[in-house]
C-alpha cells in the first residue's frame, strides 16, 4: 500500500491528467467489449462466454488487413466488419439452436467455441505471439496536457469508443430499429406476431455485439501482442464490467467500464500489489449493496 | 494324493514365465532398458503468448536429436522425443510430465517449462525419480536452494543470479557515468520476476551504492495491458528502469511504453530484450535499450555459434531464441554423458553429468560445464550491450567474467543460507 503516492498524485494536475487518461483508455476498451456482451444478454438472454474470441478475431483481422494494405482505417474496418460477419454466422448456425436452453448448456457450448476459435487462430496465424505495430501517423511524441502525458493514439481510441457509445445509445433509444430491438428483448412473441422477423433481429444484435468486440480488438492491436487465447482475460474483465453495470444495461456497461479503468489506473499507484484485487473488491461491494448491478433492473 | 503334471509345461518353466512376467510389470525400467529406442519426454509451452519460445525449444531439441541419432543414438539407442503442450500452466505441466513417464514410457525428461511450471515438474521428477534436465527456468533457487536439490535433476538454463551479477555491474557502471540515481523496476509477478529483480538491484546497489529504487511495478504474468504500469513509472520520474519482462509480455510493454515516449525519458535495462523472438516481433524497436545477451548468433563471436544459428535458421526459417540454446545444450550434455557412461540410463547419465565439461557453441570459452555440487550449467556466454533496430541488433556485447560471477554467486548463496 502506497497511500502517499496516491495522495501525491491527487494533488498534482500532471498526475491527474495522466492517470485519468490512462483509466479512460482501459475503461473505453473494456466498454466496447462489455457493451456487446450486455447487449446480447439483454436481447437474446444468452451469456455469451465466447465473446472474448471476437475481440481476438478483431485484432487478427486488423493486423492482417494492415499487413496487406498498410492502411490503418482499412484495418479498423476489417476488424469490425469481419467480426460482425463472423458473429452473424455463429449466431445463425450455432447459437440460435441453444436459445431457451439451460444456462449451463449455453455456457458449455460457448466454452467449446472458445477452444475451437483459439485453435482456428492457431492454425491460421500460428501459435506464436504477433505484433501489428503502431501506424506511422501515431508514431509521434505524446501530448503534454497540464504536465500530464497523453499519447495521441489513445485519444483516438477514447474518441472512437465514445462515438460508438453515443451512436449505440441514441440508436437504441430513438431509432425505429432500436425500438424494435428493445421490444424484441421484452416480448419476442409479440414482435413476432406483428410480422417482424425476430431471427433477423437476434442475428443482427449478435453481429453488432461481435462487431463492437472486434472493433475493440482492432483498436488494441497496435499496442498489445496478439496471441491465440488473448480474448480470455478481456472477457473476464468484461464480465466484471457487465455485472457491476447491471446485465443488459448499456449505460451500466459504460459507467462500469470507466469506473474499473479508473480503479486500475489510480489503484496501481496507491495499491500496487492489490490492483487486480481492487476490481474484484469493487464488484463485491456493488453486488452486496445492489445485487442487480448499478443500472440493472429487478426481475419482474 | 498324487500330483498330476501338465503335459508340455513344467512347474519350473511355469514359475520362470510367471517370474519374468512379474518382473516386466513390476519393473518397467528393466523392460524399457531393453528397448532399442529411448523415449525422452518433454513438456513445454506450445500455445499462448510464449508459444514461440516453446516451439523454439522443441526445434532446437529436434535439431540436436537428429544429429545424435545420425551418429548412432544415445549410447546406441535412437532417441524418440515425446513432446507435449503444457499451455504454460503449472498444474498441466505436472500432469503432462507424470503422464510422459507413467503412460508414454519416457525414460528421460527434458523440462522445457518457464519457472512457473518448472518447479511443478521438479516435484514430479522428485516423486518418480526420473532423470530430468530443466532447460528454461532461470529462477536461481531451482538449483541453488539445497531444499530443491535431487540427484536426478539438472539445469542447462542460464540463471537469474548470473545475469544479475553481470547486469548489475554493467548497469552500475552506466549509472555512475551518467549519474542515474533514481531507478524503477517493472517485472512479472512470479518467482522468476521477483527473484531476478531482487538479485539485479542487489548487485546494482553493490557496485553503485548511491542508487535508489523509487518505484516498483509487478504486473501479472501474461497481463494484456500495461498502461497503468507505464503511467505509474512515468509519474515516479525515474532516471532508469529495470525490467525482466519477457516474450510477448515484453513486446506488449514496449509497444505501450513507446507511445508514451518512455524510452526517451529514461535509460531502460531489459534483460530479456536481446532475443530474436522479441527483437524481430517489435515493429518499432527503440534504439539503445540495454539488454543481457539471450541468443545472439554474434555472441559469442565464434564460427561455431554463428554456424549453429545459421543451421537453425536454414531448418526453421527463423533465428533461434534464448530457450533454443538452453535446450540444445541439454541434448549435447546428455549425448556426451551417455557416451562416456556407454549406457543410455538415467542414473548412469546423472552420475557422469556431474562436473562434466563439453565443447559447446554457447560457451564463453567454447565449453560449458555442468557444475557438480548444484547441478547447474556454468561457463556459458553471458554479457550485456545496447540494442539497435536491425541486425546484428546488439552490435557490441560486454562479456561478463565468470571468475567474478563465481565469487559473487558464492557470497550470494551464503547470504541466502544456501551453503
Amino acid at each position: 500500500m502506497d497511500l502517499d503516492a496516491l495522495a501525491g498524485c491527487l494533488s498534482s494536475s500532471a498526475c491527474l491528467v495522466t492517470q485519468t487518461t490512462s483509466g479512460l483508455i482501459i475503461g473505453m476498451l473494456l466498454f466496447l467489449v462489455a457493451v456487446g456482451l450486455t447487449l446480447i444478454f439483454g436481447v437474446l438472454k444468452v451469456v455469451n462466454f465466447s465473446h472474448g474470441a471476437f475481440y481476438m478475431f478483431g485484432a487478427y483481422f486488423a493486423m492482417t488487413a494492415y499487413q496487406l494494405t498498410a492502411s490503418f482505417a482499412l484495418a479498423m474496418l476489417a476488424g469490425a466488419a469481419g467480426t460482425a460477419i463472423l458473429g452473424l454466422i455463429f449466431e445463425r448456425v450455432f447459437m440460435s439452436r441453444v436459445y431457451g436452453a439451460d444456462v449451463l448448456m449455453q455456457l458449455l457450448v460457448c466454452y467449446a467455441f472458445v477452444l475451437i476459435f483459439d485453435d482456428v487462430v492457431r492454425i491460421i496465424w500460428g501459435p506464436e505471439f504477433k505484433s501489428m505495430g503502431m501506424p506511422s501517423a501515431f508514431q509521434v511524441m505524446p501530448l503534454f496536457i497540464a504536465g500530464g502525458v497523453v499519447p495521441p493514439y489513445y485519444l483516438l481510441l477514447i474518441g472512437v469508443a465514445l462515438v460508438a457509445a453515443i451512436v449505440l445509445g441514441i440508436g437504441l433509444s430513438r431509432s425505429r430499429i432500436g425500438k424494435v430491438i428493445r421490444a424484441a428483448a421484452h416480448n419476442p412473441g409479440m414482435v413476432s406476431a406483428l410480422g417482424i422477423n425476430t431471427g433477423l433481429i437476434y442475428g443482427g444484435v449478435f453481429a453488432l455485439g461481435g462487431m463492437l468486440a472486434g472493433l475493440a480488438g482492432a483498436l488494441a492491436a497496435p499496442v498489445r501482442s496478439l496471441t491465440p487465447g488473448m480474448g480470455f482475460s478481456v472477457l473476464i474483465e468484461s464480465f466484471i464490467v457487465t455485472v457491476i453495470g447491471g446485465m443488459g444495461s448499456i449505460l451500466g456497461a459504460l459507467i462500469g467500464a470507466l469506473l474499473l479503468g479508473l480503479i486500475r489506473s489510480f489503484g496501481s499507484l496507491g495499491f500496487p500489489l492489490f490492483t487486480e484485487g481492487l476490481m474484484y473488491l469493487f464488484m463485491v461491494i456493488v453486488l452486496v449493496s445492489k445485487p442487480t448491478g448499478l443500472f440493472g433492473k429487478e426481475a419482474a | 494324493m498324487t500330483r498330476t503334471r501338465t503335459p508340455g509345461i513344467s512347474r519350473r518353466s511355469t514359475l520362470a514365465l510367471m517370474g519374468a512376467g512379474a518382473m516386466t510389470f513390476a519393473a518397467p525400467w528393466v523392460a524399457r532398458a531393453q528397448a532399442k529406442t529411448i523415449k525422452i519426454g518433454m513438456p513445454t509451452i506450445l500455445s499462448g503468448r510464449v508459444a514461440q519460445l516453446g516451439t523454439s525449444s522443441r526445434n532446437a531439441v529436434m535439431l540436436e536429436v537428429e544429429k545424435v541419432n545420425a551418429a548412432g543414438g544415445l549410447a546406441g539407442r535412437q532417441i524418440e522425443m515425446v513432446i507435449r503442450d503444457s499451455k504454460g500452466q503449472p498444474q498441466e505441466a505436472a500432469r503432462v510430465a507424470r503422464e510422459l513417464v507413467n503412460t508414454d514410457g519416457c525414460e528421460l525428461m527434458i523440462d522445457a517449462e518457464a519457472s512457473s511450471g518448472a518447479f511443478a515438474v521438479h516435484e514430479v521428477a522428485r516423486d518418480l525419480g526420473v532423470f530430468c534436465i530443466h532447460t528454461n527456468s532461470e529462477t536461481s533457487a531451482l538449483t541453488a536452494d539445497p531444499k530443491q536439490h535431487i540427484p536426478n535433476a539438472f539445469r542447462t538454463a542460464r540463471q537469474g543470479v548470473h545475469d544479475s551479477i553481470v547486469g548489475g555491474s554493467y548497469a552500475a557502471a552506466i549509472a555512475k557515468a551518467k549519474g542515474l540515481k533514481k531507478w524503477a523496476t517493472c517485472s512479472p509477478d512470479y518467482a522468476y520476476g521477483r527473484d531476478t529483480t531482487a538479485e539485479f538491484t542487489l548487485y546494482l546497489k553493490r557496485f553503485a551504492p548511491e542508487v535508489e529504487i523509487i518505484s516498483e511495478s509487478w504486473p501479472k504474468l501474461f497481463q494484456p495491458d500495461y498502461t497503468e504500469v507505464v503511467t505509474k513509472i512515468l509519474q515516479a520520474k525515474p532516471q532508469a528502469l529495470y525490467s525482466c519482462l519477457w516474450g510477448g509480455d515484453l513486446t506488449s510493454y514496449i509497444d505501450q511504453a513507446n507511445i508514451y515516449a518512455m524510452f526517451s525519458q529514461m535509460e531502460v535495462f531489459a534483460v530479456n530484450m536481446a532475443d530474436y523472438t522479441a527483437l524481430t516481433v517489435v515493429k518499432n524497436l527503440p534504439k539503445g535499450i540495454h539488454s543481457g545477451n539471450r541468443y545472439i548468433k554474434t555472441f559469442p563471436s565464434t564460427p561455431e555459434n554463428a554456424a549453429w544459428g545459421d543451421a537453425y535458421k536454414a531448418k526453421y526459417n527463423e533465428y533461434p531464441t534464448n530457450w533454443s540454446w538452453e535446450n540444445a545444450t541439454a541434448i549435447m550434455l546428455m549425448a556426451e554423458a551417455a557416451k562416456k557412461a556407454n549406457l543410455a540410463d538415467g542414473k548412469k547419465i546423472a552420475e557422469v553429468l556431474k562436473g562434466l565439461t563439453i565443447k559447446c557453441p554457447f560457451g564463453a570459452d567454447g565449453t560449458v560445464t555442468m557444475r557438480g555440487d548444484d547441478h547447474t550449467l556454468v561457463g556459458y556466454a553471458i554479457g550485456w550491450g545496447t540494442t539497435i533496430p536491425q541486425e546484428p541488433y546488439v552490435p557490441e556485447v560486454k562479456a561478463g567474467d565468470w571468475k567474478t560471477i563465481f565469487e559473487l554467486e558464492a557470497e550470494w548463496k551464503k547470504s541466502k543460507g544456501y551453503t
